[in-house]
């Protein structure tokens, strides 16, 4: 593979910090979840790319990554199951309106 | 018993007296005065027997009784002190017993023992009289006892054991205690009446000014102990001694130390003697009852004062012979006690009140002898000391007499008003008061110098015939004139109150005093006649040589050698009897016919008024010390300066609190610390909490720059 | 440049312009389906990586549920939530900003490494990834217990979810 590892790392880096960016910067909470898959996928991407430059005989790059998988999806679905929640009481999926806990 | 034991313990009987009377009988009149009569009768016994004594001892000047005791460590010796008879102290001893006994017995009788007590009477103002009833129901008014009669004879007593101890010390250093008991019992006595204001301030000013010659004496004793090392009579009366000090300089006015110790020891007789300058405090002293008067000016307090001063006479005449002109002390001397007396006696001719008239007599008698030592007549002072003592005493307790029974007189008028003292409210007493006016006639004549019959005559006549003898014509011509006018107003006195008739209705119903008061005046009659006989001149026309001289011989011999008896010259006699007789004749004359005041031409008021020296020294003296103490000391130097100093630190105290109150505490400590920590938390807490936004978003913004600062700097900074 | 990397470029590029227009959308639905196409984009990645098993689920799972569910969940909520206004909040910039500066840390980070720039060795031959990534999933040696826990994760997620969702009657 002719693919130097540097350029599987600088995608993740910019894949995250654009997760990042639409995690810190929407105002729909669904949009945020959107972000935070952004960002999870940008982290398997990291894992599996130094599984494969680094020890391909090792499984444990993969297994981590389907971990990843499996917590994300869980994340999701509680993560979807609140805004609903929080949607039926205060009317609204705007995160800057969910503020109860301020001073 | 030992003579020197008796000797130690003669001051002690009157002392006890004293202590007990003080703690334990004050309240019983008759025990009290029995315990101060019992102690002067045990000193009287125990002086006469060592009188006796002396007189058996031959060559008693040289075998003098002593005895002392170590008593301060100084160094390598001891300072003693110890008792000292030696014929001075011996003749001293026996007028001193006589009349300090005599008085005391009169004192009963004066204070009015065994008469009701007064309807009015307060402890501290004279008794006022009684109100009596007898069985026909008439009301009398009597008079009635002294309220603080135990008090009296507590005080005489403590004073008698003054004097006793002033006459048997050998040092000056008991002498000088003795004399002041006497200073502190004259302010007692003298103010013994002292619900009067009067008698408040004679007390003050007798104590004051007599402390005024205590300090020049005590500098000179100072001075005497530091140059000689010793207070005893006999050690520093040692020739080498004496030699020793006159030949010493001084830097002041170019006396040796003997004379400048000489000058200094003399300024506290000045004082404790009443001579002019400081002369002032005897005439007002006759507030004190008047068994004080004869004390006090008689007998002792004032003979205290000239007896010290003839037993100082080796060092005052130190490098003096007789016959050389007299050293620069001894001129001192001599002109003070001439000028004291003619001065006193001038005064004297203007007084009314009869006890006044006798305190400037003593003034001026004292003057006599003082000057007769001054011109260095040893024996002629000492002799007219002893005389003047028993006539004096005698006068003193006579005039008493008289004004005993003056109010007996008021009191039977019931006219307050008059005045039971003066003279020409007398009148005619010599009938009413027989023994009082014999006694009285002839302690008069005694001062008079009366010829041959009394003591005065003897004793004054010695010293104008010393004073002529030895060329000192100024002082003769002076005492010579003031014996004169001695001899003026004694007639002048003793034809007021009692020749011609009475002048008020009081005189009329003047009556002779008891037993207790009379008989005092005839025993000391008794001496005022007969002292004089055991001191005539050997070369004396007709009477000398009957009878020695044996005055002149047993005191002579005090000195180191007995001085000669100057030479026998008819002058002085002359003069002598010429001014007696003179006098006494003159006063006869001009004051039988003067019935009031009016008429006396001699109510001059410059003698009246004692020549203005009170007012002077009140202003010279008194006033100034009022205002030091008034204004400058109080109100000046305590009240505004000390108390200002005071105020201002308070003050400024107080500013400075509050102050730092105001302007450091409340503001920065309170407020802005205290406080200010407080506020500061509480806005930084208000202004903090607004991070809590509650939104996520927010939260975890914050939270990546801060991570990213921390790895940038991480990375940056520390890793590279 | 050989093939591979071309196609890696272009992946990349895909991935990178479907993550921003996830980010910046307004439409929801729009997003979601971006990000769809990121997903996909990262299964091809996947691929390349010799890491087929892993591309596929990426895509079932990740795009078949995870996709799907997020569909569902804007679709469920749309009607009250007309898109007004603008998507981004006020502090976009700053957010922008930080995310700048942490892709610039990260990458500088990373590139520095040493030994960064390797290329990728061969794969072993007979190598049976597949095989042993089954196995080491299931194999009380390997990684059985993250595994049975990342179940009980899921399960405990199912429950979790429908009970938070769940609308009280």
């Amino acid at each position: 593979m002719s693919i130097p590892l540097s350029w599987y790392l600088v995608l993740s880096a910019a894949l995250f910090s654009i997760g990042l960016f639409g995690v810190l910067s929407r105002k729909n909470a669904i949009a945020i979840l959107l972000g935070v898959e952004l960002m999870l996928n940008a982290v398997n991407i990291n894992l599996v790319a130094f599984w494969r430059y680094l020890d391909p005989a090792q499984m444990a790059g993969q297994v981590f990554a389907i971990i990843v998988f499996a917590v994300a999806a869980a994340e999701v679905a509680v993560g979807l199951a609140l805004i609903i929640s929080v949607y039926r009481r205060r009317k609204t999926v705007i995160a800057d309106e969910i503020d109860l806990m301020k001073w | 018993m030992a003579t020197e034991t008796i000797i130690w313990l003669l001051p002690l009987p009157p002392l006890l007296a004293f202590f007990v009377i003080v703690l334990f009988t004050n309240k019983h009149k008759a025990l009290s005065h029995s315990l101060a009569i019992g102690a002067a009768g045990l000193s009287w016994l125990g002086s006469m027997l060592v009188f006796v004594r002396a007189l058996g001892v031959h060559e008693f000047g040289k075998e003098v009784f002593e005895s002392a005791i170590n008593w301060l460590p100084t160094g390598n010796t001891w300072l003693k002190i110890g008792v000292l008879i030696d014929p001075l102290s011996a003749a001293t001893l026996f007028f001193v017993a006589w009349t300090v006994l005599m008085i005391f017995v009169y004192s009963v009788g004066y204070h009015n023992f065994g008469q009701p007590q007064g309807d009015h009477d307060r402890a501290g103002l004279p008794p006022h009289g009684a109100t009596i009833t007898d069985e026909k129901g008439h009301k009398h008014a009597v008079p009635s006892i002294e309220p603080m009669y135990s008090r009296f004879f507590a005080f005489i007593g403590l004073f008698a054991c003054g004097m006793y101890t002033l006459v048997i010390s050998n040092n000056l250093l008991t002498l000088f205690v003795g004399w002041e008991i006497m200073g502190l019992c004259s302010y007692l006595l003298i103010g013994f009446w002292y619900g009067k204001e009067s008698a408040r301030n004679a007390a003050i000013k007798a104590f004051m000014t007599t402390r005024v010659g205590d300090v020049f004496m005590l500098l000179g004793i100072a001075f005497l102990y530091s140059a000689t090392g010793t207070l005893s009579f006999r050690e520093i009366f040692q020739p080498e001694v004496l030699h020793a000090l006159a030949a010493t300089a001084t830097p002041f006015f170019g006396l040796s130390a003997a004379g400048f110790i000489g000058l200094l020891l003399f300024i506290g007789t000045v004082g404790k003697s009443a001579q002019w300058p400081l002369h002032v405090w005897l005439p007002d002293a006759m507030e004190g009852p008047t068994p004080v008067s004869a004390m006090i000016h008689a007998a002792t307090m004032v003979s205290a004062g000239v007896y010290m001063i003839i037993r100082m006479f080796p060092l005052i005449s130190a490098g003096w012979e007789p016959g050389m002109p007299l050293n620069p002390t001894m001129s001192v001397i001599a002109f003070i006690g001439a000028f004291t007396a003619l001065f006193a006696a001038t005064i004297a001719v203007a007084q009314n009140d009869i006890k006044r008239v006798l305190a400037y007599s003593t003034i001026s008698q004292l003057g006599f002898m003082v000057a007769a030592l001054g011109i260095g007549a040893y024996v002629a002072a000492a002799f007219h000391l002893v005389a003047h003592a028993f006539f004096k005493a005698l006068l003193f307790l006579g005039s008493g007499s008289v004004i005993h029974g003056m109010e007996h007189g008021v009191l039977h008028t019931g006219d307050h008003s008059v005045d039971p003292q003066n003279m020409f409210n007398m009148g005619g007493l010599r009938k009413k008061m027989p023994i009082t006016f014999w006694t009285f006639l002839i302690g008069g004549f005694a001062l008079s110098g009366f010829p041959v019959l009394t003591a005065g005559f003897w004793s004054k006549d010695e010293i104008l015939a010393d004073a002529f003898g030895n060329g000192h014509w100024a002082i003769f011509a002076t005492l010579a004139f003031a014996a004169f006018l001695t001899a003026f107003y004694t007639m002048r006195q003793i034809t007021l109150t009692f020749l011609g008739e009475p002048r008020t209705k009081e005189a009329e119903h003047a009556q002779e005093t008891r037993w207790t008061m009379t008989l005092p005046l005839v025993v000391l009659a008794v001496f005022a006649v007969g002292y004089g006989w055991v001191g005539i001149p050997e070369h004396f026309p007709l009477i000398g040589g009957i009878l020695p001289n044996w005055f002149h011989e047993f005191v002579g011999g005090t000195l180191a050698e007995v001085p000669e008896a100057a030479p026998f010259s008819v002058w002085p006699l002359l003069t002598s009897l010429c001014v007696a007789l003179g006098g006494l004749f003159f006063g006869w004359l001009v004051y039988r016919k003067v019935k009031s005041p009016q008429q006396d031409f001699l109510q001059i008021p410059l003698l009246k008024n004692k020549w203005y020296f009170d007012e002077a020294y009140d202003f010279l003296f008194v006033r100034p010390a009022y205002w030091i103490s008034e204004t400058f000391t109080y109100m000046f130097m305590d009240r505004t300066v000390i108390d200002g100093v005071l105020h201002t630190l308070g003050r400024f105290a107080l500013w400075l609190g509050s102050f730092l109150r105001n302007y450091f505490d409340k503001p920065f400590i309170n407020e802005f610390i205290a406080d200010g920590t407080g506020n500061i938390v509480k806005k930084a807490g208000s202004s903090l909490r607004r991070i809590q936004v509650g939104r996520v978003q927010a939260y975890m913004l914050a939270s990546l720059a801060v991570i990213v600062v921390l790895a940038a700097v991480y990375y940056l900074l520390i890793v590279s | 440049m050989t093939p591979v990397q071309i196609v890696f470029l272009l992946c990349a590029a895909l991935i990178l312009a479907a993550a921003l227009m996830v980010v910046t959308t307004r439409n929801l639905i729009h997003a979601a389906l971006w990000l769809v196409a990121a997903l996909f984009g990262v299964a091809v990645l996947y691929a390349i990586l010799d890491a087929s098993f892993l591309a596929v689920v990426q895509v079932v799972v990740y795009i078949g549920a995870i996709a799907i569910l997020f569909i569902f969940a804007v679709m469920l909520t749309r009607r009250e939530m007309r898109d007004r206004g603008p998507q981004l909040r006020r502090d976009w910039w700053l957010a922008a900003l930080l995310a700048l500066l942490v892709f610039a840390g990260l990458a500088f980070l990373l590139v520095t490494q040493p030994g960064v720039n390797r290329t990728a060795a061969a794969m072993p031959q007979g190598l049976d990834t597949l095989g042993k990534l089954g196995t080491a999933l299931v194999s009380p040696e390997a990684y059985v217990l993250p595994f049975e826990v990342a179940s009980i994760l899921l399960l405990a997620a199912l429950v979790g979810a429908v009970y938070v969702a769940a609308s009280k009657k």
